[in-house]
């Protein structure tokens, strides 16, 4: 590997050395922080993905050593490599900046702005995006494109209305799977991620697309709108799995497990293992292991501290062990009087009930049996 | 500085302070009657002076029109919920009093709940709520806002928990004079329309 040709190249007046053949957000992901451009479409464990979403764009002011003019217009930086000597500027240049705006502004053109409706709020990139431009606000007047839900198969819940059309899931079907069975049908305005006339996706692997889905295009049926996810405890966990690694992030709420995701990483790609494959994980993990009893709990997963997810302060040992009730060693085996017991009277989360185990998302039939 | 207080006087903080009077009682003084007379005139003065109190069950004060008062799940126009139970509020109490649990919007039920998803159930614990309106402001829909009344004492409890039978306001289109009296004289605001 020392034959290895290095590239010199600064990012934001940030100098890093890169091997030849790296992409300038990848350079920029090995710099890290701010510098790195947002990337809606690009997924660095699928082959060939990125350059559709634009959101990723950079200004490359000086082309390299040798070439010193600058590129004419904006390019996307999860498609061009790196030249020795090139000058980016992500950041601190005003035209990126405005530029990302006006392409933030247009993937909202058509994607619904309720955000307190999907299940992807609060680790949508898509919202983070619109929030970190001013731009969660709409100037759009006219009907938005919309579609009718599909399931696909028993657990994948498919709202097009929702997609950027990034293409992750197509090629997270194409490297995954044997046979894809979805993709793009139709083009431009009607473009949309379809199987041939409403089939189910049945592929071990398949329930990875819900975790590249950028949006909440592609969601988890066993965990639709059951909870949010910053009122759930990412625990890390994993299980002997025939199928795949088995390293997985709990939601947990209690000990109720709500969702079953892969890791993912600071780039909300799903994390790489120590072997240097991708931890995917497979259907059964994701969707039909919804017991703590399934698992051996890790411990709590590290979230960033900007994210909302965090709100919940389950890092550390909190999320780990009950706290241990003293009153009743003190007290010389007396427990303390309850002036009342919650459960008795609140309606909400009952005891008796784990709502994570019903199958789909509960709806008015769930809540009416309930009350007889 | 240490030094100085332990001087024989502390120091004044306000010049406010006077000396305790020591000497004997004046002849006028140990009658009493002159000092009750005084007192009582100043008593029956009040009769006629405007009244600083007002009869509370029949006369009420109005509120502030900042007053926050007990929590209304609102409803649109057309009568549906606006709620689609997104957990802000939730998140933004300080007092963790706001619980909820989801549902989804079945086929043929477009005209109870505004969006695909809504809130089954709704309590909020008013033994906890401190009413500090972030809930009202952390809303996204409009859905919830806190009104003009304060929340009803209660002999137990029990009569605390608030659950979307206490706290949806009445259906506009059925029963408009409920509504309009739940509603109450503010307008409840009506910002984003998303």
């Amino acid at each position: 590997m020392s034959e290895q040709t290095l590239f010199k190249v600064t990012i934001d007046n940030i100098t890093i050395e890169v091997p030849a053949g790296t992409t300038i957000l990848n350079a920029a992901r090995k710099i890290g922080g701010d510098v790195t451009p947002p990337a809606m479409c690009y997924y660095s464990k699928l082959q060939g993905s990125g350059g559709k979403c634009r959101t990723c764009l950079v200004e490359v002011s000086k082309g390299s050593e040798k070439d010193p003019r600058p590129m004419p217009k904006l390019v996307a930086s999860c498609r061009t490599n790196v030249m020795d000597g090139m000058e980016v500027k992500n950041i601190t240049s005003d035209k990126v900046l405005d530029a990302r705006a006006s392409i933030v502004e247009f993937l909202l053109i058509n994607h619904p702005l309720d955000c307190p409706i999907c299940d992807q709020a609060g680790e949508c990139h898509l919202q983070d995006l619109s929030y970190e431009h001013g731009k969660e606000g709409t100037r759009y007047e006219f009907q938005r494109r919309t579609f009718q839900k599909h399931d696909l198969g028993p657990y994948i819940q498919l709202h097009m209305t929702r997609c950027i059309l990034c293409y992750r899931c197509v090629y997270v079907a194409d490297q995954l799977t044997e046979k894809r069975e979805h993709g793009i049908l139709d083009r431009g305005d009607h473009a949309e991620i379809a199987t041939q006339i409403q089939k189910s996706l049945e592929h071990d692997f398949i329930g990875n697309v819900i975790d590249v889905c950028p949006v909440g295009a592609l969601t988890d049926k066993t965990f639709r709108f059951k909870n949010r996810v910053w009122f759930l405890k990412p625990m890390d966990a994993h299980r002997d799995c025939p199928t795949c690694s088995g390293k997985v992030t709990l939601w947990n709420r209690g000990d109720e497990v709500f969702r079953v995701t892969a890791r993912k990483d600071e780039w909300g790609e799903v994390e790489s293992l120590e072997d240097g494959s991708t931890a995917w994980i497979c259907n059964t993990c994701r969707f039909e292991k919804k017991k703590t009893s399934d698992w051996v709990i890790e411990g709590p997963r590290a979230i960033s501290r900007h994210s909302v997810i965090s709100q919940g302060h389950y890092q550390g040992k909190i999320g780990m062990h009950k706290p241990r009730e003293t009153f009743t060693a003190v007290h010389g085996g007396r427990d303390p009087k309850l002036l009342m017991d919650i459960h008795s009277v609140s309606e909400v989360n009952r005891p008796s009930i784990d709502l994570s185990l019903i199958e789909g998302p509960a709806h008015s039939t769930d809540f009416n049996l309930k009350k007889d | 500085m240490a030094g100085q207080i332990e001087e024989k006087h502390m120091q004044a903080l306000t010049n406010r302070s006077k000396e305790v009077s020591r000497k004997p009682m004046s002849f006028m003084e140990q009658l009493y009657l002159p000092a009750i007379l005084k007192g009582m005139a100043i008593t029956f003065s009040h009769i006629f002076k405007k009244q600083p109190t007002i009869r509370y069950p029949e006369q009420k004060r109005p509120f502030s029109p900042v007053f926050r008062g007990l929590h209304v799940l609102n409803r649109d126009e057309e009568g549906r919920e606006r709620c689609t139970a997104c957990g802000l509020c939730a998140v933004a109490c300080p007092a963790e009093a706001i619980t909820m649990e989801a549902a989804e919007r079945l086929p043929g039920e477009e005209n109870k709940y505004r969006e695909e998803k809504y809130a089954a159930r709704y309590e909020i614990n008013m033994l906890r709520c401190i009413f500090c309106g972030l809930c009202e402001e952390a809303c996204p829909k409009d859905a919830i806002y806190l009104s003009e009344t304060f929340a009803p004492a209660n002999f137990t409890r029990k009569g605390f928990i608030y659950g979307k039978n206490e706290l949806l306001i009445p259906d506009p289109v059925t029963e408009p004079e409920a509504y309009q009296k739940a509603r109450g004289l503010k307008e409840p605001t009506t910002a984003s329309q998303n």
